[in-house]
């Protein structure tokens, strides 16, 4: 990617910081199996590398995610986690590197296809992001009032309710979310994302902040809307409890790139002393 | 050090004319977000009537007693209406409403936006496939464009109400006879330029507070540093597009 400002635009690593991995070979990463029986990934992330001014956050990542996978990206805070999902949803440019998601590459989208692109992707924020002047109802009614303006109001409203009803608050249509607790408002947060049935959700931290009932909570419902739904998603946390519920496979990030990936009990069963500190 | 400085301040001054620029590339491409331009109307029109009514009386008020012994000791206390009135409508009046509309609008946009900025909202929208600039920036600068000059024309007709009651203290005039008087004096431009600079004031009142808050870094601090630069900001734009008007009205009359 061209390199605009020497003081903004962040630059790619240098060549003699090769990412670090794990030793252990078990838990390298892989690259994508077309013939695995799972299809061809619909998620593909190739030496994706995002820098602030000096500081490189991401250094040649690469992932990729099947049809109906629940991807879990561990990591602990600073990771570079939270910008790899937000420069999948061009919230963040990426300096280098390519995304694919449904075999397009989002670097290459105008604002108009980008749109229709992020229509087929959910994202849940930290804190669910909730528009704090609208009720509950009008949170969940403003992405369908944009998007689907050929719905009746009926249709509308049996929509709105029955999201709340799959995550649990249809009392609470009427509140605002200043109202809500943590956990409340993350429900809220993914039932207004689901209305517009995405097909791929991006969780960032969903279960942090919240005690152990709530979260247990949480990684359930994200289960559930996947059964439900049929959604791929990729889950961005630093906590194993939610790892261990969601994740069919997880991939650790450490200092800007993939160190390790396997199943949450391959990773368990790792020596390696970095890997071991998620678990004790 | 210098030079970082004003790599700063271009950089800033950039980004703001891009920022404003993109205004007239959404405000009349659909999707015309009607119902929210229509809230933010009665947010930045009605919710303001009784604070620009009250100033707007106090402005009247004042004037016609501040001049009244000048205007004694030249004989010349019928033309107390005619010199409020053109003080009012030419000057007074929109400044006066755009200053109170930048501290009561402007604060309360960048305090908004910025807020929603930091708690993600604005993110939220991206991801949705909402244009947020298009539903938050640009029906709110439309609301203040359009509502900013029907407040300096309540401002003015309540400063005038307030001037005649200030005038009756010591004397005695109708209504209608302080009014005459009043309108004698006013010429289209006196009132033409008034009108069409308060449109400029509400404006750049909307566009600055926006941009403000829509560029707010994270943090929460960052939602007060947006209120309050945004005031300072549109105040100061305020008064340079008067600046402004003012010559372009000299070298028309």
């Amino acid at each position: 990617m061209q390199k605009e400002n020497n003081d903004i635009t962040p630059t790619t690593p240098p060549a003699e910081t090769p990412a670090a991995t794990t030793p252990d070979p078990k838990l390298q990463p892989t690259e994508p199996e077309p013939k695995s029986g799972k299809g061809e990934p619909i998620i593909v992330i190739k030496g994706l590398c995002k820098s602030f001014r000096d500081h490189d956050v991401l250094r040649g990542v690469d992932i990729y995610v099947y049809k109906g996978e629940n991807l879990v990206i561990l990591g602990k805070s600073g990771s570079g986690k939270t910008v790899l999902i937000k420069c999948m949803v061009g919230l963040e440019t990426p300096d280098d590197g390519t995304i694919e998601i449904f075999g397009q590459d989002i670097s290459r989208l105008s604002y108009d296809e980008l749109n229709a692109m992020r229509l087929r992707i959910g994202f849940l924020f930290q804190n669910g992001a909730l528009y704090d002047s609208m009720t509950v109802r009008e949170n969940l009614a403003f992405p369908l009032r944009q998007h689907k303006k050929t719905m009746t109001d009926e249709k509308k409203e049996a929509a709105i309710k029955e999201m709340l009803d799959d995550v649990g608050l249809a009392d609470s249509i009427d509140q605002m979310p200043s109202k809500l607790s943590g956990g409340q408002s993350k429900r809220i947060g993914l039932a207004r994302t689901l209305i517009l049935r995405p097909q791929i959700m991006l969780y960032d931290e969903p279960t942090t902040g919240l005690d152990t009932g709530t979260a247990r909570e949480i990684s359930d419902l994200i289960c559930k809307m996947r059964r439900k739904y049929k959604i791929s998603s990729i889950i961005i946390t630093h906590e194993m409890h939610c790892a261990k519920a969601t994740a069919d496979r997880i991939i650790m990030l450490k200092d800007g790139a993939v160190y390790a990936e396997g199943s949450y009990d391959e990773l368990e069963s790792s020596d390696d002393e970095w890997i071991k500190t998620f678990f004790y | 050090m210098q030079s970082s400085l004003n790599k700063t301040f271009f950089y800033n001054a950039g980004d703001m004319v891009a920022f404003m620029a993109r205004f007239f590339k959404y405000v009349f491409k659909p999707p015309y977000e009607i119902r929210e331009t229509l809230y933010q109307c009665y947010l930045v029109g009605y919710k303001s009537t009784f604070l620009i009514g009250l100033t707007g009386f106090i402005m009247g008020v004042v004037l016609a007693i501040q001049t009244r012994p000048s205007m004694a000791e030249f004989g010349a206390i019928s033309l107390i209406p005619g010199m409020v009135s053109v003080s009012v409508v030419r000057e007074i009046g929109p400044v006066i409403t755009a200053i109170i509309c930048a501290g009561k609008i402007g604060s309360r946009m960048g305090a908004e936006l910025g807020a929603m900025r930091v708690t993600e909202q604005i993110d939220a929208m991206e991801v949705s496939a909402i244009n947020p600039y298009q539903y938050l920036v640009v029906t709110r600068t439309v609301a203040t464009t359009l509502m900013v000059p029907l407040l300096a024309i309540y401002a003015d007709i309540i400063a005038l109400y307030g001037g005649y009651i200030a005038m009756n203290i010591h004397d005695n005039t109708s209504l209608r006879h302080f009014f005459v008087a009043a309108m004698h004096h006013l010429e289209f431009i006196d009132i033409f330029p008034a009108i069409i600079k308060t449109f400029f004031f509400g404006w750049v009142i909307g566009i600055i507070g926006c941009y403000k808050g829509y560029n707010a870094r994270r943090g929460t601090e960052s939602v007060g540093v947006a209120a309050n630069s945004a005031v300072v900001a549109s105040s100061l734009a305020v008064f340079i597009i008067d600046l402004i008007a003012a010559q372009i009205t000299d070298l028309i009359s």
